[in-house]
């Protein structure tokens, strides 16, 4: 029997126990008509996202955004990528919902129900730029296994919660504690209930950092489901997958936390540069931290045709992980001459950058633009693929646009 | 005579009760009989409300891609489908292009952490057909920018 065939049959039979009856001409159905609740999802609808997003994936649901998707200051729901590592949980249920704290570095193990930590703690806003620390890796040769992200996997959301070290300092931590855990509610592609899709986390400093927040409102609403509802961890500035989804313990380690996707050659690079292609054994590969500087042009969308005299408006985000971003330039001749964008404040710490420039061409032709972004430690973006790494995280290379002037 | 009078008034309800069961019955026999020579007749009503196009075949092949899962058809599709769509989409396989060492080296990587099973003979088949159909392209250090789709901006 063909498996979707049999997935029918097994629901219509349980739908009949719902409805206590057999349903009349449920095997003439079959044949021309799939009940709504078995259709193939549409991401878009499901998850509210723009149609122009990016859908990498559909198990597990990895989908992207393309850079002009970008503009608004702060991220709607409709332009955030997707990514997970497992299936989504279902059927959560707010008033159930609790956190437990525990490891071997609490005092005492504590578990508390939402409307707690709700009541509880004081409630602090931020921007907060997360991107995938995979973000921009289809570009990189030899090819590096996962999926392949272009330019898309990065937003700056608002978010809302209780600072994670209120909750550590109301539980006490011992003074051996070196690295916090998450763990959450999502299943394991293989659905075998032992393995968890992923548990990751950070050390001891990155976790009491004043923007380190266990969120539950995401641009002034409830989180949506896909990004973590109803308790998400945010650590901005780290590669995203510290931001841990679907929270219901955190776990104070006395050693660097041993969860899935932290060992091996998950979100690690070699810690020392090797040649592309180069094989790396699991002890050489180092823990991504603070994600590199990095920018993007998001106006105008790449492929503008415009009018010989005619100066173009671009603008765009620029961050640079822990660090703020200095400085903000742009090439329009593949990097013999930069010119500096105006370059606003961050709104909070670990919030991107906006940029903005005036640029005007000689002649008409064909023209990139390219932007490149310089932290406060005079750390700049690089024009070609930074080093070749076996997973292929932390590409930061310049973003660049195609414009026409006729 | 009232005797009489209820006696017939009875006789006639009677006879209209008769002609009421047996219209029914003619109805409801005339319906079935239709329905048994035109038995789409309920499914025609249900499709024109909330029937929706029938679902793919789920073997169907159009322009050489297995429309189902999108993979190309060539040899190992079939083995390549059963194995490798069951936890992850098709879509993870056709991204990542990699050599047959290191698609040796990712199975193996399935087997110890993702609960992969043995492939056996399989493998073979499996990375033959990925390294045939979804080799590697070489990028350099930065590709050109391609597919731009052109349009006009009043700047």
């Amino acid at each position: 029997m063909k498996r979707r065939d049999f997935v029918k049959k097994a629901t219509l039979s349980s739908f009949a126990t719902l409805i206590g009856t057999e349903l009349v001409f449920g095997s003439q159905m079959l044949k021309g008509y799939t009940p709504l609740a078995l259709q193939d999802p549409d991401p878009f609808k499901m998850f509210n996202k723009n149609k122009e997003m990016i859908v990498l994936n559909d198990k597990p649901w990895n989908i992207e955004a393309q850079a002009h998707l970008l503009d608004d200051k702060i991220t709607p729901n409709s332009c955030m990528f997707i990514r997970n590592n497992g299936l989504i949980p279902e059927n959560i249920d707010p008033k159930e919902w609790s956190l437990t704290i525990d490891g071997e570095s609490v005092k005492n193990k504590k578990i508390y129900t939402l409307a707690e930590l709700k009541s509880k703690f004081k409630h602090h806003s931020y921007q907060l730029t997360l991107e995938c620390g995979g973000n921009g890796r289809s570009e990189f040769d030899p090819p590096a296994k996962g999926n392949q992200w272009t330019v898309g996997a990065v937003h700056c959301a608002s978010w809302t919660g209780i600072r994670l070290r209120d909750i550590l300092e109301d539980v006490g931590i011992k003074n051996d504690a070196v690295y916090i855990g998450y763990h959450a509610t999502d299943k394991h592609l293989s659905m075998d209930p032992n393995k968890e899709p992923i548990s990751r986390g950070c050390p001891m400093s990155k976790a009491l950092q004043d923007e380190t927040i266990l969120a539950f409102k995401m641009n002034g609403e409830d989180i949506p489901v896909v990004h973590g509802y109803p308790l998400r961890l945010v650590a901005g500035g780290w590669p995203a997958s510290v931001s841990g989804k679907w929270v219901n313990r955190i776990s104070v380690r006395n050693k660097i936390h041993d969860g899935t996707k932290m060992t091996g050659t998950a979100y690690r690079v070699p810690c020392k540069p090797v040649a592309p292609g180069e094989k790396v054994k699991d002890e050489d590969m180092c823990i991504i931290e603070s994600m590199p500087v990095k920018s993007i042009i998001t106006y105008p969308k790449t492929g503008a045709l415009i009018s010989k005299g005619k100066s173009l408006n671009i603008r765009g985000h620029a961050w640079a992980g822990e660090l703020e971003v200095s400085k903000m330039e742009y090439s329009i001749d593949f990097g013999s001459t930069w010119k500096t964008c105006s370059l606003e404040k961050p709104s909070n710490r670990l919030a991107w950058q906006h940029f903005s420039a005036s640029v005007n061409f000689p002649k008409p032709g064909y023209y990139e633009v390219w932007a490149r972004a310089t932290d406060t430690n005079s750390i700049a973006q690089p024009m070609l693929l930074p080093g070749w790494n076996p997973k292929g995280y932390l590409n930061n290379a310049c973003h660049r646009i195609a414009i026409k002037v006729k | 005579m009232d005797q009489e009078k209820t006696f017939r008034n009875q006789v006639k309800k009677i006879y209209r009760l008769l002609i009421i069961l047996f219209s029914l019955f003619v109805i409801t026999g005339g319906g079935l009989v239709y329905y048994m020579v035109n038995p789409d007749i309920f499914d025609n009503k249900s499709k024109t409300v909330i029937a929706i196009p029938a679902d793919i075949d789920e073997d169907l092949i159009e322009n050489g891609i297995h429309v189902r899962t999108g993979l190309v058809n060539a040899e190992g599709l079939m083995t390549v489908v059963n194995n490798c769509t069951n936890c992850h989409s098709s879509k993870l396989v056709t991204q990542n292009r990699m050599t047959t060492e290191r698609w040796n080296e990712t199975i193996k990587w399935m087997q110890e952490t993702q609960n992969l099973w043995d492939l056996g003979k399989n493998q073979d088949i499996i990375v033959n057909y990925l390294v045939t159909n979804y080799p590697p392209i070489a990028k350099g250090r930065r590709m050109v920018l391609k597919d731009i789709n052109w349009y006009e901006l009043s700047n």
